[in-house]
């Protein structure tokens, strides 16, 4: 079985480009798996298509997309350098409550406290990321484990934290009080705040150090060739745990800025149910880690989930089909053509 | 201390053990036949939920238990073939999977009994205790054993069956061979997708058998995510265990105790999210002892042991 190198393959006049093809695919299987559960697929497709990218649903789609964009880019950060960050929910989840819990408590003007909880947010959740790149470094524990495992303490914790000590007892629910109307982030228009622009600051400088900085070329080298970069002097260890801090940090971030400029409070869970994790880990997938194609599979996926709304309001279809379709773009890839093959 | 060991807390670890040890052989066969298997949850997830839906529509555990494994062997194809024939990235199909199975029963929840979250129906049957009041009084052993489903009794009946088939046979020393060296396997004339490609199968019947026990065991209901990591823990018990079955099982004994132990705990009045953790930072420490231990038995390899702790290689993809 000595199967050809692809690259030494006579070139076939046209291909499909293979995103494209897996997106067919998925709509195709996701289109039989409407069609077994008795409603109308191309009706269904249409209300996503509605309800994500006319002009009234652009402001929600475009809600959507900054949290999951965010979590894409903090996947992407250590994918490019050829790890794996299981553990965003676990981040998300440690930004927000440290956010909630600064907003909240430190005696300083709003702004000045808003800043404060975002910037706390991404040191705590960097640092508790990079715990999983140094059990790997110092401990071997391979950081695809630890990182998902160290999850679920962290999620066990705050949801703890949330419900006694730091709980708003005045209502029934398991969440802190209502941050002062100083430290939310401001209002821009409909549902989206400054928190959007946050996030697109945050992409840009993701895009740009990889393509133009050295901490790029090195972690890109990385991702390559581990050993090469080890032996071409990048100081591999220092390289995990940055990687590892940085796309901590953004998962933080993006928790302290539902945090602060969408729930007001932090509420146990409220972070998780909408999987941002999940679907910014799967964008991230999508472009083998280029931070730029990450954040168009991000937006790709956020009109995808805000027409998943839409779709389920108007037809009998649940919404959750949505994540169906993206894991098959996902599987469709990997399989087809060889997507994060490391020697590819 | 002996107050804590009661037969209720030995009862409910080797309850809690069934799945996470029925998973963690399946990752052994695979991590043997050079499969790095990380969709053990979303196989568990997916037995989880056929084992409800058959056992809901035929009214029997017996049908729950078949559905569950031909469903998870069914999913499990994607794997077997993705990783062999089209030489895809072991760890990104399973992440796929992973989700797909995620999305796939919570969607399938939806459109079949209407209902989000958690599945439950009088009409569900679960299965069966084994009761053996002869062993009732017997410490450690009979309190674990006296009453427990015929899937616990067969999980521990594999480990003892899955060594012999690994380090007696034929086909065991095959499969090693696949996992070790394919080249020099290959040139010996074992068909190494092949081999692969069942053990996954293998895998997935496995997997299919540990969410039957999950859904149908101790309880007769499907949650979303029901598997919660347990997919994961047998993960790093195949590396504790260095994907021999016996150890495997000594490390999954290990989890299943904290597990236990959290519900006790729980019972002395600690709030639950912080219980629930137990198992989660057992599994952690467990790692970070076992990797010290060995690194004070060999020092010089510590590069090699960080690639692949346990000792058992995540599998280069090979240009097969």
């Amino acid at each position: 079985m000595t199967a050809p190198d692809a690259a030494a393959r006579p070139r076939r006049r046209f291909r499909f480009p293979p995103a494209a093809t897996a997106i067919l695919f998925a709509a195709l299987v996701g289109g039989v798996l409407v069609l077994a559960s008795g409603a109308n697929p191309l009706n269904a497709y249409y209300q996503i298509l509605a309800g994500s990218l006319s002009l009234g649903s652009l402001p929600d789609t475009l809600n959507w997309a900054a949290p999951l964009v965010g979590m894409a880019v903090a996947a992407a950060i250590p994918l490019r350098g050829g790890m794996i960050n299981l553990g965003g929910d676990g981040q998300m989840v440690i930004g927000g409550l440290t956010s909630a819990a600064v907003a909240l408590y430190l005696p300083a003007p709003g702004p000045v406290a808003a800043a404060a909880a975002i910037l706390a947010a991404a040191i705590a959740a960097g640092l508790y990321a990079s715990l999983a790149a140094w059990g790997e470094t110092r401990h071997g524990i391979p950081m695809l484990v630890s990182s998902l495992l160290l999850s679920y303490p962290a999620v066990g914790i705050c949801s703890y934290i949330v419900r006694f000590p730091l709980r708003d007892t005045t209502t029934g629910l398991p969440q802190t009080r209502m941050i002062p109307e100083g430290a939310r982030l401001l209002a821009i228009a409909g549902p989206l705040n400054i928190g959007l622009l946050i996030i697109v600051a945050i992409a840009a400088a993701a895009v740009f150090l990889d393509r133009r900085a050295i901490v790029g070329y090195e972690l890109r080298l990385r991702g390559l060739n581990k050993r090469f970069a080890g032996y071409g002097g990048v100081d591999l260890e220092k390289q995990a745990m940055l990687a590892m801090f940085a796309s901590g940090a953004i998962g933080g971030i993006v928790g302290a800025i539902l945090v602060l400029g969408s729930d007001f409070r932090f509420i146990d869970e409220a972070l998780l149910i909408p999987s941002y994790t999940w679907s910014g880990l799967m964008a991230a997938l999508l472009a083998n880690g280029e931070p730029f194609g990450a954040i168009i599979a991000g937006l790709f996926f956020a009109a995808l989930q805000t027409g998943g709304f839409a779709m389920q309001r108007e037809t009998t279809i649940p919404r959750v089909l949505t994540l169906v379709l993206q894991a098959i773009v996902i599987l469709f890839l990997a399989v087809r053509h060889g997507l994060g093959r490391r020697n590819a | 201390m002996s107050g804590w060991i009661t037969p209720f807390l030995i009862h409910s670890a080797v309850q809690a053990i069934t799945p996470i040890l029925l998973a963690a052989l399946a990752g052994s066969l695979c991590a043997r036949a050079g499969v790095f298997n990380v969709a053990l949850e979303g196989k568990i997830l997916i037995g989880a939920f056929a084992a409800v839906v058959a056992s809901y529509y035929t009214q029997s555990a017996t049908g729950g238990v078949a559905a569950a494994m031909i469903a998870a062997m069914v999913f499990s194809l994607i794997l077997a073939y993705g990783a062999t024939i089209f030489r895809g990235d072991h760890v990104v199909i399973c992440i796929g999977m992973n989700l797909l199975a995620s999305g796939l029963t919570a969607y399938l929840l939806r459109v079949l009994f209407g209902v989000s979250g958690v599945f439950s129906d009088p009409a569900i049957v679960s299965l069966g205790k084994i009761r053996i009041p002869a062993i009732r009084d017997i410490p450690i052993i009979g309190w674990g054993f006296f009453s427990q489903t015929i899937v616990t009794w067969i999980a521990w009946g594999l480990v003892v069956a899955i060594s012999l088939i690994l380090f007696r046979t034929p086909i065991g020393l095959r499969l090693r061979g696949v996992g070790e060296q394919p080249d020099a396997a290959e040139t010996l004339g074992v068909n190494v997708a092949a081999y692969r490609i069942a053990a996954v199968i293998a895998a997935g019947a496995l997997c299919g058998l540990a969410g039957a026990q999950l859904s149908l065991g101790a309880v007769s209901v499907f949650a979303e995510d029901m598997s919660a990591g347990r997919g994961w823990i047998a993960v790093v018990a195949v590396m504790l265990g260095r994907a021999n079955p016996i150890y495997v099982a000594g490390a999954c004994a290990l989890f299943g105790l904290a597990d236990a132990m959290s519900v006790r705990l729980q019972g002395e009045g600690l709030p639950n999210q912080l219980t629930d953790i137990s198992p989660y930072a057992v599994t952690l420490a467990a790692l970070v002892i076992s990797h010290r231990k060995r690194r004070r038995a060999a020092l010089p390899s510590s590069e090699v042991d960080a690639a692949s702790p346990g000792g058992v290689a995540e599998p280069q993809p090979d240009t097969r």
